[in-house]
């Protein structure tokens, strides 16, 4: 389900690292001979260099390409080269593009490219609606048979309870999860930002929680009706993890994800007025991204996704309010995440990488990356002391509105392997 | 995250003073306020010479940027910039190049490159002018950005207060109406709060915005409470506001009912304010915008001096602070 640019496998020992695979319980200084592109030996390191960390490498659940129809802002050959950089060795990219994957033949063309140009294997979501239009579903047994890996509306909410039914109904045919952007229309109407004291103070109109987490409680209790499971895209209320974690309780079988952006901001930073803080869902209440956290750690949230979201310059130097929704995130999520989080203590590292690697992989029914003799190479070389300062020109991304410009990040990714492949050495 | 106080402008070679805006009524101290109001009443007595111009901020240039209609914000700057000699042009979005979709920016560019001194920008976006200050030279001032801020009017509020009252401390005032889009309400709780007054809010669930009273505010719904405070501050109730489908009130009409400041629901005596323009019937009664105690007419004179105040606060070289009797007398 999974295409990439094709090549030689490659043949590469990595030697001394600490070796660190949190599923299969790997933790030792290693040298880990590459054959091919499947791993082949895994020795005792002759010796070890402090700082260096192998693990699996990550997956990316939620990618605007923005190819077909955006590609000033992203490609798929951009695209993958900046997840590549950022240590991940698969991603799977969301259909709001122009036009909308909602057909064989706009899937197909996509699939196309990835064969030609991604860097890193990427897998498609399809759209659950034609035209994303929340009115008619799309076919999604021909795009199954064309090689979707899930289905999805995401930027927008399947806004009718029964069509969100005859979803969750439909898609059992094709043994595809549905992916829900849970946002009650009427609730979060023209919000800019969290309804709480902030947005009072500035004026913004509100996003309040609730517009999300009546619709997360919708999905999970139409879910457990049908007996399906699903997944639930980018979480940011407390109220949403609650719902989650009670339908979890009661046999529901969904998955979720949170971004780097939830777990280290909060609206406090909308006071900037700056527009890379203003994403769909928005940056809530640290009580809310504390809930989040929570999630992270027990694995109620199983993924982390970047919902790396590309914007031209010109679209996001503008006023907060004429601004476009969304932020990029491919080439600094696992070091602000690693900064912010690991560093004082918040998660583990071991988290960190299950969460980011192992999670999403499963959500949607993929290989999990491992280390292991005979596994195909997915692998991650992250230099853990080394600081880097997030600048402009630095992005392989086409877009750069990063929350994080300027910011200094310790965490460094220095290769990338993913199917068997070199995508990333610095 | 940028700086919203004052900004200082780091960039200027040493020695030069350090550029300054009104963005927010959040960039300013108590102390900034006693030191505008005061330059404010003083540039009032100048007015009642016989020839009103002040050779003040002669050679200056001053831009008025305004995407939004005003009557009475664009007038008073304009006649503050001309009553103290500095050059002025207003820009109007209709009829500009913001009609053939010129970005903010883009605009902002292009005014930029007669290097003014102050640009004056109303937008009807919040932010607008943190955007105008960070890609010009240009001190700037923010006349009302959305549903944000509009610092000038909280100030001419509390000047004209503290004319009629005496002082502000420990002032009650309450502010009535739709609290939810109103960029006055917002930047007058700040300026009440910083002057030490009172601030209860009063208006339909809906049009006061959950988490304001972390402003320090109270809130209540019952239009009766509006009887125990020395100032009834009505805020226009935004029609443009109420489409179709919003559901915030039932009716303009049981909005009226339930909310207009009428003669029975006020003191006889009791200071009532409004930031104009009124819907006269809506949420004020005009006996009520009528009555000698209706402090209205001298909100727009306040608004001229303290304009004043705040362009030549902006333009004044000299410490932060210095008093505006020694720079008139050189003037």
């Amino acid at each position: 389900m999974l295409v990439s640019r094709n090549g030689a496998r490659d043949d590469l020992v990595i030697e001394g690292a600490r070796v660190l695979d949190p599923i299969a319980g790997v933790d030792a200084a290693l040298d880990v001979t590459v054959e091919q592109g499947v791993v082949t030996r895994l020795e005792p390191a002759k010796q070890s260099h402090a700082g260096l960390v192998l693990a699996p490498a990550f997956v990316d659940p939620h990618v605007h390409l923005r190819t077909p129809g955006r590609e000033d802002e992203e490609t798929t050959a951009s695209g993958t080269e900046a997840a590549a950089a950022g240590g991940f060795c698969a991603i799977l990219a969301m259909p709001n593009t122009e036009p909308v994957v909602d057909s064989a033949a706009v899937l197909g063309a996509l699939i196309e490219t990835a064969r030609a140009d991604a860097v890193v294997p990427v897998g498609f979501f399809g759209a659950i609606t034609k035209g994303q239009n929340g009115a008619e579903l799309a076919e999604l047994a021909e795009l199954a048979d064309h090689g979707a890996v899930a289905f999805t509306d995401d930027g927008f909410p399947v806004s009718s309870p029964g069509l969100m039914r005859r979803a969750l109904q439909y898609a059992s045919i094709t043994h595809r999860k549905l992916a829900l952007h849970c946002e009650e229309p009427t609730l979060s109407c023209d919000g800019q930002m969290h309804e709480g004291v902030v947005s009072a103070e500035l004026g913004f109109a509100g996003y309040p929680s609730v517009a999300e987490s009546v619709m997360v409680e919708r999905d999970l209790a139409l879910a457990a009706y049908e007996r399906r499971p699903l997944h639930l895209l980018h979480l940011s209320a407390r109220e949403s993890v609650d719902a989650l974690r009670a339908a979890h309780a009661a046999g529901v079988e969904a998955t979720a994800e949170a971004t780097p952006h939830h777990l280290c901001l909060t609206d406090d930073a909308v006071r900037s007025l700056d527009s890379n803080v203003k994403m769909n869902p928005p940056l809530r209440s640290e009580d809310d991204r504390t809930a989040l956290l929570e999630a992270l750690r027990d694995g109620t949230i199983s993924a982390v996704a970047t919902d790396h979201a590309p914007h031209a310059r010109h679209e996001k130097d503008v006023p907060f309010e004429e601004a476009p929704f969304g932020v990029t995130g491919l080439e600094t999520a696992f070091a602000v995440l690693f900064t912010d989080l690991v560093g004082p203590g918040v998660i583990s590292l071991e988290t960190l990488l299950a969460r980011m690697s192992d999670g999403p992989a499963r959500a949607y029914g993929l290989e999990p990356p491992r280390i292991a003799v005979g596994e195909p190479a997915n692998l991650v070389l992250i230099d853990t002391e080394r600081s880097w300062r997030v600048k402009e020109e630095r992005f392989r991304s086409r877009s750069a509105n990063s929350w994080l410009l300027g910011r200094t990040l310790t965490g460094s990714v220095r290769l990338t392997v993913a199917a068997g492949r070199v995508a990333f050495a610095a | 995250m940028p700086d919203l106080r004052v900004m200082r402008d780091d960039m200027l070679p040493p020695g030069a003073s350090p550029r300054k805006h009104l963005l927010s009524i959040r960039d300013l101290s108590h102390d900034d306020v006693k030191r505008l109001l005061t330059t404010a009443r003083t540039f009032e007595s100048s007015l009642e010479r016989e020839v009103k111009k002040l050779p003040t901020l002669r050679g200056r240039t001053i831009v008025n940027l305004f995407y939004e209609s005003s009557t009475r914000t664009l007038s008073s700057f304009e006649l503050a910039a001309k009553r103290l000699s500095a050059d002025t042009m207003s820009i109007k979005a209709a009829g500009s190049a913001v009609d053939k979709g010129e970005s903010l920016k883009d605009t902002a560019l292009t005014l930029a490159a007669y290097d003014p001194d102050v640009i004056v920008i109303r937008h009807p976006h919040i932010g607008a002018p943190q955007l105008v200050a960070r890609v010009t030279e240009a001190r700037v001032v923010n006349a009302g950005d959305g549903k944000h801020q509009h610092p000038t009017q909280a100030l001419l509020d509390l000047y004209t207060l503290e004319s009629e009252l005496g002082r502000l401390e420990g002032v009650h005032v309450a502010i009535v109406g739709d609290v939810l889009h109103s960029r006055v309400a917002r930047s007058n709780i700040q300026a009440f709060q910083l002057v030490g007054a009172r601030v209860t809010l009063v208006g339909p669930p809906a049009l006061l915005p959950r988490g304001i009273e972390a402003m320090g505010c109270e809130t209540a719904t019952d239009i009766d409470v509006i009887r125990d405070a020395d100032v009834v501050y009505v805020l226009r109730m935004q029609r443009e506001r109420m489409q179709e489908g919003a559901n915030y009130v039932p009716s303009l009409r049981e909005y009226t009912s339930r909310w207009g400041v009428t003669p029975e629901r006020i003191r006889p005596g009791q200071k009532v304010m409004h930031p104009g323009p009124m819907n006269r019937g809506v949420e004020i009664d005009p006996r009520v915008a009528d009555a000698g105690n209706a402090l209205i007419g001298t909100q727009v004179r306040a608004g001229l001096v303290v304009r004043m105040a705040v362009l030549y606060d902006l333009l004044t070289h000299g410490p932060v602070g210095v008093p505006a009797e020694a720079a008139l007398e050189v003037a």
